[in-house]
């Protein structure tokens, strides 16, 4: 297009014109460099090449697969499984594993605290605490008192199934009477005195001692005669220093009154076989395993 | 100076037709408006009809009454602005998380509250991880079970409630946009919202009839039906509809 008779030097600048003029303004030919031009198409290249390699163009039935054959979902499969490949062994071989005897093949139990310690850390620590100290309500699952027993088995099920959930029906199930209209307020506040007695707080001992005969007629039953509570049902040691929601007046005022019904969901439907066993493994270790 | 450079005199043939639209306004507004359509009609327009944008999945359900009014309260309180609602196909989200998430897992949201930012958790699954004990003490104050969040605490959920004819009015406004609710459940709205936080109400199995897998409880432990309730409500169906065992994920997708 161009040619030497229609060059058109501007005065001022020395530079060519594009020959285009608006009230006498003409506009300077500054090309853009050659090699910004040359990138430029090279990223133009690049989409069509990138479009026909990769899932692009969006057609009736689905879009372009790509020659590459590229799937997202596929990658993340193989990542998976090129991970439970790797632990498949060592996994089967602690899903079939007997916990009790866990503690003779080092690197079993190795394998299974650390994984154990991942599944607890996403799963767990939300309520137990990422130390595993547990809140108010939720267990601290350091110490050796256990609601429902600290054994293997008994871990491993707690996990499994939970406690008081609607969704499994073998979750752990026990329901403390609320007697705010069962027990008069005399009775209720002699009992609240009698538990203080028995975990070895202060306490008013003529209320303990009314409050005795009401505790054997209804706390016993769950919570033994000697208050240390039964694993069967879920019911606490009343005699210990460790309390769930507190063992100061006004709580156990609160618990008596209107009972308490914490809940664990079931884990059975979210973690493998192994990461339960794992989990368990990992809580048993953490200082209070039976 | 030199006069070597090749010159370019004024462009002839076709090229020389953009002078047109250059001196007009009218017609260079017209015509650029024209242009940027096409980039619309390409990328948008197909998503409407094409077969593949949502894959069928089974389970998913339009939110109920209660749910929906939870969800407003998840956009009021802007939870989204530091927890997402998609987890990504990718193993480490996969493994932490669940399963990715589908599209047609947020079909019937509108808007969808997927994000990118994570200041907290994603959520996209978190129905049923925990108790609703557990929501309740953790929206009351999340650092009395969680020490080291940084969430603030949203126990004034509790003081207000639910108004059922408003959530009823939600309801059909999302009828209108295209969630398939039925006319009996626009209908019933109002009652379904109060029936979800009661489990000993006769409207007990019509409610789930209505919304397979819905959970009816007493999620906040206390009478009436507080947007606690509603939020609570909301948290432990997110994720839950779809029945993964049942479900094969089409590859080249």
């Amino acid at each position: 297009m161009s040619s030497k008779d229609n060059k058109d030097i501007d005065d001022v600048t020395g530079i060519d014109t594009t020959g285009h003029a608006w009230d006498g303004i003409k506009e300077l030919n500054n090309p853009l460099p050659r090699w910004w031009l040359w990138c430029f198409y090279l990223t133009i290249f690049w989409g069509i090449c990138y479009s026909i390699a990769y899932p692009a163009w969006p057609l009736v039935k689905g879009a372009t697969a790509g020659v590459l054959g590229y799937s997202t979902r596929a990658e993340v499969a193989a990542e998976i499984t090129r991970f439970e490949e790797a632990n498949a062994e060592i996994s089967a071989q602690l899903a079939a594993a007997d916990l009790s005897t866990l503690s003779e093949n080092e690197e079993l139990q190795r394998f299974a605290t650390s994984a154990g310690g991942a599944v607890f850390r996403n799963n767990c620590s939300q309520c137990h605490g990422s130390g595993a100290a547990g809140a108010v309500g939720y267990p601290n699952l350091l110490d050796d008192d256990w609601l429902w027993g600290g054994d293997f088995e008994n871990i491993t099920y707690t996990i499994r199934h939970g406690i008081r959930n609607e969704e499994d029906w073998d979750a752990r199930y026990s329901e403390m009477t609320a007697y705010d209209e069962i027990l008069s307020d005399e009775e209720i506040d002699a009992t609240v005195q009698y538990v203080r007695q028995i975990s070895g707080q202060d306490h008013d001992a003529t209320l303990a001692g009314a409050g005795e005969a009401t505790f054997m007629d209804n706390c016993a039953a769950c919570h033994g005669d000697d208050g240390k509570g039964s694993y069967d049902l879920g019911a606490p040691n009343l005699t210990d220093a460790i309390w769930l929601y507190g063992g100061d007046a006004a709580t156990l005022e609160e618990t008596i009154r209107y009972a308490r019904f914490g809940v664990m969901p079931p884990w059975g439907s979210r973690l493998s076989e192994a990461e339960i066993k794992a989990v368990s493994a990992y809580v048993h270790q953490l200082g209070g395993g039976e | 100076m030199s006069d070597t450079t090749p010159n370019s005199g004024p462009a002839k043939g076709f090229l020389a037709k953009h002078a047109i639209l250059e001196r007009s306004p009218t017609l260079l507004l017209v015509s650029s408006l024209l242009v940027v359509t096409v980039g619309g009609i390409v990328e948008i327009a197909p998503l409407f009809y094409l077969e593949n944008t949502i894959e069928k999945v089974e389970g998913v359900r339009p939110y109920s009454p209660l749910e929906l009014a939870g969800r407003d309260i998840y956009i009021r309180e802007g939870c989204y602005v530091c927890h997402s609602q998609m987890i990504r196909p990718m193993r480490d989200e996969v493994e932490r998380y669940g399963h990715y998430s589908l599209a047609a897992e947020s079909m019937y949201d509108h808007p969808h509250q997927w994000g990118s930012k994570r200041t907290g958790p994603d959520l996209a699954r978190v129905g049923g991880k925990y108790s609703d004990a557990w929501h309740l003490d953790h929206m009351i104050k999340p650092q009395a079970v969680v020490p080291e969040s940084i969430m603030p605490g949203y126990a004034y959920l509790l003081d207000t409630q639910v108004n059922a004819e408003y959530t009823a009015d939600l309801v059909a406004t999302h009828s209108f946009i295209g969630v398939p609710y039925t006319e009996e459940m626009v209908e019933v709205a109002a009652a379904d919202v109060l029936a979800q936080a009661d489990p000993d109400t006769d409207a007990y199995d019509d409610l789930l009839e209505r919304y397979p897998g819905a959970q009816i409880r007493n999620f906040d432990g206390q009478p009436g039906v507080s947007e606690m309730d509603a939020l609570i409500a909301y948290l432990q169906m997110l994720g839950t509809t779809v029945d993964f065992s049942t479900f094969t994920p089409d590859a080249s997708r």
